[in-house]
């Protein structure tokens, strides 16, 4: 590894390995996680089962529904809900300060926390969920209601590479709304915001294939996408062949497109930041 | 001072504090708002393309999920006191000047917060009520209206309930178990739908053990005049409610057996 990246590397580290202690978060969470995902399960059982004919035309089947239900509900936390916690307390406290002293890019230090942050949030409640969903659920004989394989070999090893780009997408949305934090000094109002948005349009609600045909090709070109229903259509493989590389071309652009802005945003917040505290 | 006018003092002298910022107070509510608002939106999506719900239209989903937030939004208001208790009180030996006051620790809690905020929850929930009885058709009586004010009523006792319950396990546990948000959120978000569309181990569990599906979905079903599907007779609907309010009776004597078993982490 260069030398030029061992402090991110390093920070990353550090940070999902302290992260990774919290496992009563870990279990309430994984708790909690489970109780949605097996009510969404029934909900869409019975409106799959309620209209035959609908169902038949609908661009997703209720096998593909349920197993996207349980892939979003396992990588939850893997999407951008609210600014770095940490951030927030930087500003207030006047933290801020010995992170601009570090003779390290700021924008890479807090966007690799960041991700160990979140990745290191992901990592139990997605093996707690796989093993439930995907091996339990079957075993107690609820077979249709479980996460199914992915639709091939291809599908499974896209769905990975997806995932990995889904993270990085995510962090760089979370690096927005830090610097929205650095800038307003208060978290509790951009958190407010982004939360409505990330769980609607990241298909959090329902598939984002389940909402009305004249917007789909928006809502598959829009970021959010990226971070949990284009990873998903992939796994199941709504997006198969050239739509794998099509999906996984746009998660790369908009992460790339989200890094540049944050980045320029950020030297600029950085510029006239007041370090509070004393 | 009587117990009503001093929680009512304290719930004033909370209002005036979260006043002192009212543009956070404003955009907080405003979130609420939101995040409530667009669950509604997925539900709308899931209509368009199903056209209904084990023969229930989107009107009749709508009356059932606006009146489980109403009660819900209430419950809410005045529970923040035990729904941060196991961090805020137990851990912190703040509940030691609790008791020490010469008033009881309900009261005491209930007065500690009364949240704006979750008027948000309200509104929508109104919004959504109201729009549900315009699309659905429903005839709505008098009758009907004193039904869902005591099917509100009973969901705000049942919903207190649970957080008081909450509260109680903090004093063998310490920390606030977040755990039990299932039964709060999560019971919210599974009586947004008619329980009727659930397997019926879940319906049983959300009638008997937590009974949430007596203040949110058999008395409902008597508003919209329909029949019950899972077969409950007539007499369910208006009686129902009841089962909230002894939900929370049970729920305050675990609570007073709670606060018997107080050690201190003080120092």
């Amino acid at each position: 590894m260069s030398a030029r990246a061992r402090p991110y590397t390093a920070a990353l580290a550090a940070r999902f390995q302290l992260t990774l202690q919290y496992r009563a978060a870990a279990l309430a969470g994984f708790a909690t996680q489970l109780w949605w995902g097996g009510l969404k399960v029934m909900i869409y059982a019975a409106f799959f089962a309620s209209a035959p004919a609908a169902a038949a035309r609908a661009p997703i089947s209720l096998a593909d529904t349920i197993t996207y239900t349980w892939i979003a509900q396992a990588f939850l936390v893997l999407q951008p809900w609210w600014a770095d916690p940490e951030v927030g307390q930087a500003v207030r406290t006047g933290g801020v300060g010995y992170d601009r002293l570090r003779p390290v890019d700021t924008y890479g230090f807090w966007y690799a926390r960041a991700l160990a942050w979140m990745l290191a949030r992901v990592a139990p409640r997605a093996v707690l969920m796989a093993a439930t969903a995907a091996v339990i659920v079957p075993l107690l004989g609820l077979h249709e209601w479980s996460w199914r394989p992915p639709a091939g070999l291809a599908a499974g090893l896209a769905f990975v590479v997806s995932l990995g780009l889904a993270a990085l997408l995510s962090a760089a949305i979370i690096m927005l709304l830090n610097v929205l934090v650095a800038a307003t000094l208060n978290e509790r109002g951009v958190n407010t915001l982004a939360m409505p948005v990330t769980i609607l349009f990241s298909g959090n609600i329902i598939p984002l294939a389940l909402y009305p045909e004249a917007f789909q090709p928006w809502l598959l070109a829009q970021p959010f996408a990226g971070v949990l229903d284009i990873p998903c259509r992939i796994y199941f493989g709504g997006l198969a062949g050239d739509g794998i590389w099509l999906g996984l071309g746009l998660q790369a652009f908009w992460t790339v497109t989200f890094v540049l802005i944050g980045r320029a945003a950020l030297s600029r917040v950085m510029a006239r930041l007041q370090v509070q505290g004393g | 001072m009587s117990g009503a006018a001093l929680v009512m003092k304290l719930f004033g002298a909370s209002i005036r504090a979260q006043m002192q910022y009212p543009a956070s107070a404003a955009m907080l509510t405003l979130g609420q708002f939101l995040a409530t608002v667009l669950e509604i939106v997925g539900v709308w999506a899931l209509f368009d393309r199903f056209g209904q719900i084990r023969g229930w239209s989107l009107g009749e989903v709508c009356v059932f999920y606006g009146l489980v937030n109403i009660a819900f939004s209430f419950a809410d208001l005045v529970t923040r006191g035990f729904d941060i208790f196991g961090s805020e009180f137990v851990k912190t030996g703040a509940f030691d000047r609790v008791l020490l006051r010469p008033r009881s620790t309900v009261l005491q809690l209930v007065g500690h917060e009364f949240r704006l905020s979750r008027f948000g929850r309200t509104a929508q929930g109104l919004g959504v009520l109201v729009l549900g009885v315009q699309l659905s058709g429903a005839h709505w009586s008098v009758v009907d209206t004193g039904l869902a004010l005591f099917a509100i009523a009973g969901g705000m006792a049942l919903f207190a309930g649970l957080v008081v319950l909450q509260a109680t396990l903090a004093f063998w546990t310490v920390e606030s178990l977040e755990v039990a948000n299932v039964l709060t959120y999560g019971g919210v978000q599974a009586a947004h739908y008619p329980l009727s569309i659930y397997a019926t181990w879940f319906r049983r569990f959300l009638t008997f053990v937590v009974p949430i599906a007596c203040v949110a979905y058999y008395p409902v079903v008597a508003i919209l005049d329909r029949a019950d599907p899972t077969g409950a007779p007539a007499w369910v609907g208006p009686a129902a409610p009841l089962a909230g309010f002894a939900f929370l009776a049970v729920s305050l004597w675990a609570w007073r057996f709670g606060v018997g078993r107080y050690t201190s982490t003080g120092s």
